[in-house]
């Protein structure tokens, strides 16, 4: 391996190298300046003389493999490569600021702020898995805030990439990572469930409202493989005031079977930003940890937790997408309502892990000043949001696979696009009006959801009778031929 | 330079068309020609003359088993394959089947290695089925990517400086970089006959200079093929499994 030419002043393929800013187990970091970029650049340097951990080598490489492969918001941008056969190194933007390591003497954090850092992060991972990717080490050192806001996942060396050999596939006799986070199925060697990535960020959630490690700050691969059958202490043992809902959300990312927990990051920043609408089962009440019964037999009966076959993550995200349903309560077309359940309900039924939000928007006047109770006081927004389960009911659906929303807004479709896009819904359903004066006059929201959308959108028509087609038909028939 | 990658063409003159577009779409500026480019389909005439044409403007071409059973009747071969083989022999012109028998069994060319089977014993045509055998390949070579086809499945092995192997399937028409620091042995699909259950022709592009290797698919005209199979009097399984992709 050819000696390091990384030091201060030297240039490598148009980088210039300024100062060495960190030096970390596995890699050295310098600031770089490029003629053609203008920002502030980071070139990351592997640890590879002799006598080092060779998995920094792998890690290295995977790095480099998967870096220059992903974009948005979440990740650091890469710049460049450089491989072994002469100087390897990674240039990266610098995120200015401290990774959330910085925040550890403020734990616990209050409840709020928690849930708002925690939903940004698995916003995040939303994004990440979404390119393919399982980070593999979600843990405060790894994660970042841009100024504006979103977090920024770092470190890439033990990731995989369900489109890339994964060169850490046979490298390690044991688990690599960093062990108080790391998701029980890590240790009988899956590394291709993204749900991992959400046990790891249980962790980190339940450590920044709590101020303790669910699992302790074990090391050693004996003491990590506990939480194959281990169930941590519920929050609410340890503070007694925590939120039954937080509760909740921090357990069920921590189930020991992966297909217990959330199945997408997407699902699980959609409870932290809708905490009244988790559904609380016997997750949010417990106060002790399993019997030790329950616990024995999982250790010893360990079938249920045996390597699955390889999963595809993309499939996977594919089959737990979050559909956004917009209903029209107010002016009461009951067959336009009864067409969206029919087509609801054909779409969930191929998705056994979607999550159904039922939207309505309760639309404020632009000039008048808005009551909330309506001419008999009854509360109107309550009112709507039980039409909307009442709506829903037929559909049977679980509680925790379904919310109901009542928007407040001027223009109903921007509220609906504004609902999508911060819940990364993945489907919106949305019935078309038929009553053509009102359409004229208002603006048709179907048609400016469908069209404005990052999303798929299906737009509902109830079933036409045979005779108004005909009529509809005849209608235009003057204009176009046939 | 950009590397078309084609192996285990097996007559099938429609496949071998559509692949040769694809790589002509893709930017190819050369081909390499990893063997088996007769046995099972009905046009070896066509697809050996196009192979010449390759080779003369600089193609490099190894040779397969079913290219040598050609010329020797000793190969170990299923009843389907023999027969196809002796209905090759019978459509191949003297100076077609001297192409054919004077191919090299592998051919080094910079820090690559071609070859038809696996390296550590080319004239053995052993598949290459699991990471121990990609193993085995991979240590008979010093070459940081070996190409090879003859399994008609396509796979990506590699093996690090410390013989930790690696074995994955590629995802197609995403470029993976055969990075510097371990070896690679790049298994073909194949074009004329593929095997993965996905009945489209499979080649591969790869890039010298930065290194990275796509594995490719293009549809073609399957109906076409398989019925010149039938016409011809050869076995029909090998028309109905072009349908298949098994």
């Amino acid at each position: 391996m050819p000696k390091s030419l990384i030091k201060s002043g030297a240039v490598i393929d148009g980088f210039t190298v300024g100062e060495c800013v960190h030096r970390g187990g596995m890699a050295t970091l310098w600031t770089v300046t490029h003629p053609d970029f203008d920002m502030p650049l980071l070139m990351k340097v592997p640890r590879v003389s002799e006598g080092e951990d060779p998995a920094a080598i792998v890690s290295f490489e995977m790095e480099q493999m998967i870096l220059p492969r992903l974009a948005g918001p979440h990740v650091p941008m890469c710049f460049g490569t450089g491989g072994f056969s002469r100087q390897a190194y990674i240039v990266l933007e610098l995120i200015p600021g401290n990774t959330l390591y910085g925040r550890l003497p403020d734990l616990p954090l209050t409840y709020d702020e928690a849930r708002l850092l925690v939903a940004k992060i698995a916003s995040a991972l939303a994004d990440l898995h979404r390119q393919n990717v399982i980070h593999h080490d979600i843990k405060p050192s790894s994660i970042m805030f841009r100024p504006s806001g979103e977090a920024v996942l770092i470190d890439y060396g033990l990731s995989h990439h369900n489109h890339l050999p994964d060169l850490l596939q046979e490298e390690f006799r044991l688990p690599y990572g960093t062990a108080p986070y790391m998701a029980p199925e890590r240790l009988l060697g899956v590394r291709d469930d993204p749900r991992s990535d959400l046990f790891s960020l249980g962790v980190l959630l339940y450590f920044f409202t709590t101020g303790e490690r669910p699992f302790g700050e074990a090391e050693t691969l004996r003491a990590m493989r506990r939480r194959l059958w281990r169930d941590p202490h519920p929050p609410r043992k340890l503070r007694s005031d925590y939120p039954p809902w937080l509760q909740e959300v921090v357990l069920r990312c921590l189930e020991i079977e992966p297909v217990w927990r959330y199945p997408t990051a997407s699902q699980l920043a959609f409870d932290l930003t809708h905490p009244d609408q988790v559904k609380l089962t016997t997750r949010s009440e417990r106060l002790k940890r399993d019997p030790l019964s329950t616990v024995w037999r999982r250790r010893f009966n360990q079938g249920a937790i045996q390597p699955k076959p390889k999963s595809d993550v993309a499939a996977q995200l594919a089959s737990s997408p979050i559909v956004a349903v917009a209903l029209d309560m107010a002016e009461g077309a009951p067959e336009l309502n009864e067409a969206l359940r029919v087509t609801t309900q054909r779409i969930l039924a191929t998705l056994p892990a979607a999550r159904l939000a039922c939207l309505n928007v309760l639309r404020l006047s632009r000039i008048a000043l808005d009551r909330t109770l309506d001419e008999q006081g009854s509360n109107k927004h309550v009112d709507r949001l039980v039409a909307l389960q009442h709506w829903a009911a037929p559909l049977k659906l679980d509680e925790s696979r379904l919310s109901v929303h009542v928007l407040e807004a001027v223009d109903p479709a921007t509220s609906i696009l504004e609902f999508a896009a911060a819940n990364h819904v993945d489907h919106i359903i949305i019935g078309a009006r038929q009553n053509s004066l009102v359409r004229t006059l208002l603006g048709s929201v179907s048609a400016k959801v469908a069209s404005e959308a990052g999303c798929t959108v299906t737009v509902v028509r109830p079933p036409q009778l045979a005779h108004s087609s005909y009529e509809h038909a005849g209608a235009e028939a003057g204009e176009v031929a046939g | 330079m950009l590397l078309a990658v084609f192996a285990d063409i097996h007559a099938n003159r429609q496949a071998f068309s559509a692949c040769l577009e694809g790589a002509r779409a893709r930017g190819a500026e050369q081909a390499l020609l990893l063997g088996d480019f007769v046995g099972y389909g009905a046009d070896p005439e066509w697809v050996v003359d196009t192979v010449m044409g390759l080779v003369e403007r600089g193609a490099v071409a190894v040779r397969g088993n079913h290219d040598n059973a050609v010329g020797s009747s000793r190969e170990g071969m299923n009843a389907e394959a023999q027969m196809a083989i002796e209905w090759t022999r019978g459509r191949l012109g003297a100076e077609q089947r001297r192409f054919l028998a004077e191919l090299p069994l592998s051919v080094e060319d910079d820090d690559r290695l071609y070859v038809h089977s696996e390296a550590s014993n080319p004239a053995r045509w052993n598949y290459v089925r699991s990471t121990a055998d990609a193993a085995r390949s991979l240590i008979a070579t010093s070459a940081h990517v070996t190409f090879c086809g003859h399994i008609h499945r396509p796979a990506l092995y590699s093996m690090s400086v410390t013989a930790k192997m690696t074995g994955f399937v590629p995802k197609t028409d995403v470029p993976v970089q055969l990075t510097r620091g371990r070896q690679w042995l790049a298994v073909l699909g194949s074009v004329g006959q593929p095997r993965d259950g996905n009945p489209a022709a499979a080649f591969a592009m790869f890039d010298t200079e930065s290194g990275e290797l796509t594995y490719c698919r293009v549809p073609y005209d399957i109906d076409t093929a398989a019925n010149r199979i039938r016409e011809n009097g050869l076995p029909h399984w090998l028309a109905e499994r072009l349908r298949q992709g098994r």
